[in-house]
């Protein structure tokens, strides 16, 4: 294992820096000469001359990426194209730390939910209800997200007036409800079922039934055995799966107002703001890229029949 | 006697049908199955022949019938500029199913299936190539990679559509919305082909150590050979699975990338757009009607593929059976 381990390590860094390769290319040169992307229609060739000098996109494609991934490891991301003056770095942090706020609220949620929900119905494997519990729950993951959350605006907002329809306050303001509601509450099958299945692997344990023969009441047993053993997978592989919510919050954000990294970079998008969406792009793939590796690190520790080889 | 004759000759005649033969059987006694394939059947007919059945026209405009709940003329109401919803959702159906079909079969299955089938097969440096490529596609969060695909290669391709324009003469390729089909298409290809060699390797490292590969192999047949005839027809279960469950998955990307306006652009419908216009909070106050006929195709699309691919599942994985 620790040489898988070794070698997933070392393969990391070759892996951050072809995605970066790729979302450079793609965002700096995808769309044309940035010069032109920046000026638009206010070009000449003067003004393009002095951005090229600028920008260094004179010198050599591998001195260019060279300088922007020097930049990035000091938390330089260049300057925005639309909002001239002001960098990268400085516009996108406020974001991430509003989708980051938001997020934590949709897992706590989650959790609250999920956890329970997977207990209980391992505990009813067999009879009907385990089936219904998790065939709703899958109902509900597959509507896409677009269409939850106007029915939820619709419903609460519109009609029973309980919440505010869009915007952003902080974790402690209502507004939070409809973005939790409609990601968390509606997401919960995959935590419910990784439960249910972490729960049943337990209850199949013969500690399980030594605690039972030995006359401790469900209660005990369920509390502390079954409970306890059945949320260590879960704990490591949570801290970790924040990456993977990032992504889904990008349409909420959009459709809710919440100021977010989600919002902000479609609204890049827009306004052709590549440098923007170049952070964006770096960041998210190498977040989603150490997170996947401490996922399956994790998952070859917690379970030794995992053998890669 | 007889009884038991007859018995053994219909098990002796059970046997011989094809493992695919005996799958479908299955399949289409499975009530649940049957539902998604009519309701895919159905919603990809409508896409296709949206010209033909469309009622009106996806931007003919009714100023008599404004902002009207369903009615007998226009079953799913109409929209702020009296549009009919009804006719406009079966335009929309049109470029999702167009696109997620011409991306699942080159995507999925033409690069997917091929490459998987030659990564495992060869394995050594072709296999690391492959993989590793893979493995550079898988590292971004899937929406992230479309996005970034879409945003920064459309601008590029859509330039090029107008010089080629301008050179030869030929208008109308920016308009019909051609370059908007062939960005998304290559973003979604991007994303699905991963997937789908992964799990085709994986199968082919199973087989190519069967004896029928071996006494392929030794009679003389070519390395294409053993890939296609030999090879192929074995991987076809996990593939249909995979397929059922993926275009799923494809669909709802198409829909966030129309949602987000990185897809066919208006006035041509899609059912991304016209769930953005209708989810407003002023069109959910004035004109909630127009959230319900796209939201039902959406959600029957993805759940009909969803569930067809957990049906197959069970039909096809001799694990579960």
């Amino acid at each position: 294992m620790w040489v898988y381990i070794a070698r997933r390590l070392l393969w990391l860094p070759v892996l951050l820096v072809a995605t970066s390769l790729v979302t450079f290319t793609l965002l700096r040169f995808g769309p044309g000469d940035p010069a032109q992307v920046i000026l638009g229609s206010r070009y000449d060739e003067e003004a393009a001359q002095q951005i090229r000098r600028q920008l260094g996109l004179d010198r050599p494609f591998g001195v260019q990426y060279a300088t922007y991934m020097w930049g990035v490891v000091r938390g330089d991301f260049g300057e925005s194209y639309r909002f001239r003056g002001r960098s990268v770095s400085e516009l996108l942090f406020p974001k991430m730390w509003v989708s980051f706020q938001f997020n934590i609220a949709v897992m706590v949620a989650s959790l609250a939910i999920g956890l329970p929900l997977g207990f209980l119905i391992a505990h009813r494997q067999g009879t009907w209800l385990d089936p219904t519990v998790v065939s709703i729950a899958l109902f509900f993951s597959s509507i896409p997200i677009m269409i939850t959350i106007p029915f939820i605006l619709w419903g609460l907002c519109l009609k029973l007036s309980l919440v505010p329809c869009s915007g952003w306050g902080g974790l402690l303001d209502l507004r939070i409800v409809t973005p939790v509601i409609a990601l968390g509450v509606f997401g919960v099958a995959g935590l419910m079922r990784f439960m249910r299945a972490s729960t049943l692997d337990v209850l199949g344990q013969d500690f399980i039934r030594t605690a039972n023969a030995k006359g401790l009441s469900a209660a005990t047993v369920d509390s502390r055995h079954v409970l306890k053993n059945a949320m260590i997978p879960i704990v490591t592989l949570l801290s970790f799966s924040l990456a993977g919510i990032f992504v889904t919050s990008f349409i909420v954000e959009r459709i809710l107002g919440i100021p977010g990294v989600g919002n902000f970079t479609i609204d890049s998008i827009f306004n052709r703001d590549y440098p923007i969406i170049l952070a964006v792009g770096i960041l998210g793939s190498a977040g989603f890229v150490i997170a996947n590796l401490m996922a399956d690190i994790t998952y070859a520790f917690i379970d030794p029949r995992i053998r890669y080889s | 006697m007889a009884l038991t004759e007859v018995a053994e000759a219909a098990e002796a005649q059970e046997k011989s049908k094809g493992h695919l033969r005996r799958a479908m059987e299955r399949l289409v006694r499975k009530k649940i199955a049957v539902v998604c394939m009519v309701v895919i059947a159905i919603i990809y007919c409508a896409g296709i022949f949206a010209p033909l059945i469309a009622p009106y026209d996806y931007s003919e405009t009714h100023f008599t019938a404004i902002r009207k709940p369903p009615s007998w003329d226009h079953w799913a109401g109409t929209d702020f500029g009296g549009r009919d919803v009804f006719s406009r959702v079966l335009w929309g159906i049109q470029p999702t199913v167009i696109i997620t079909l011409i991306s699942m079969v080159t995507g999925g299955l033409l690069i997917g299936i091929t490459l998987g089938l030659l990564s495992g097969y060869l394995g050594g440096k072709v296999d690391a190539a492959i993989m590793r490529t893979g493995e550079l596609f898988a590292a971004f969060p899937d929406i992230l990679l479309i996005i970034i695909i879409a945003a920064s290669l459309k601008p590029r391709f859509i330039n090029m559509a107008r010089q080629f324009e301008e050179s030869t003469g030929i208008e109308g390729i920016v308009r019909s919305g051609v370059v908007d089909y062939f960005v998304i298409s290559l973003a979604l290809v991007a994303f699905n082909w991963v997937g789908m060699a992964r799990l085709v390797r994986g199968q082919v490292l199973a087989l190519k150590e069967t004896p029928f590969v071996e006494a392929g192999r030794a009679a003389g047949a070519s390395t294409l050979r053993v890939l296609f005839v030999h090879l192929l027809p074995n991987v076809i279960s996990p593939v249909a699975v995979s397929v059922s469950a993926g275009m799923g998955a494809m669909i709802g990307a198409e829909i966030i990338l129309s949602w987000l306006g990185l897809g066919i652009q208006p006035p041509r419908p899609s059912l991304g757009q016209m769930l953005l216009q209708a989810g407003s909070i002023s069109a959910l106050r004035e004109v909630p009607w127009m959230l319900v006929a796209p939201s039902v195709v959406a959600l029957s699309l993805v759940l009909a593929w969803n569930l067809l691919g957990d049906s197959l599942n069970d039909v096809l994985n001799p694990r579960t059976r």
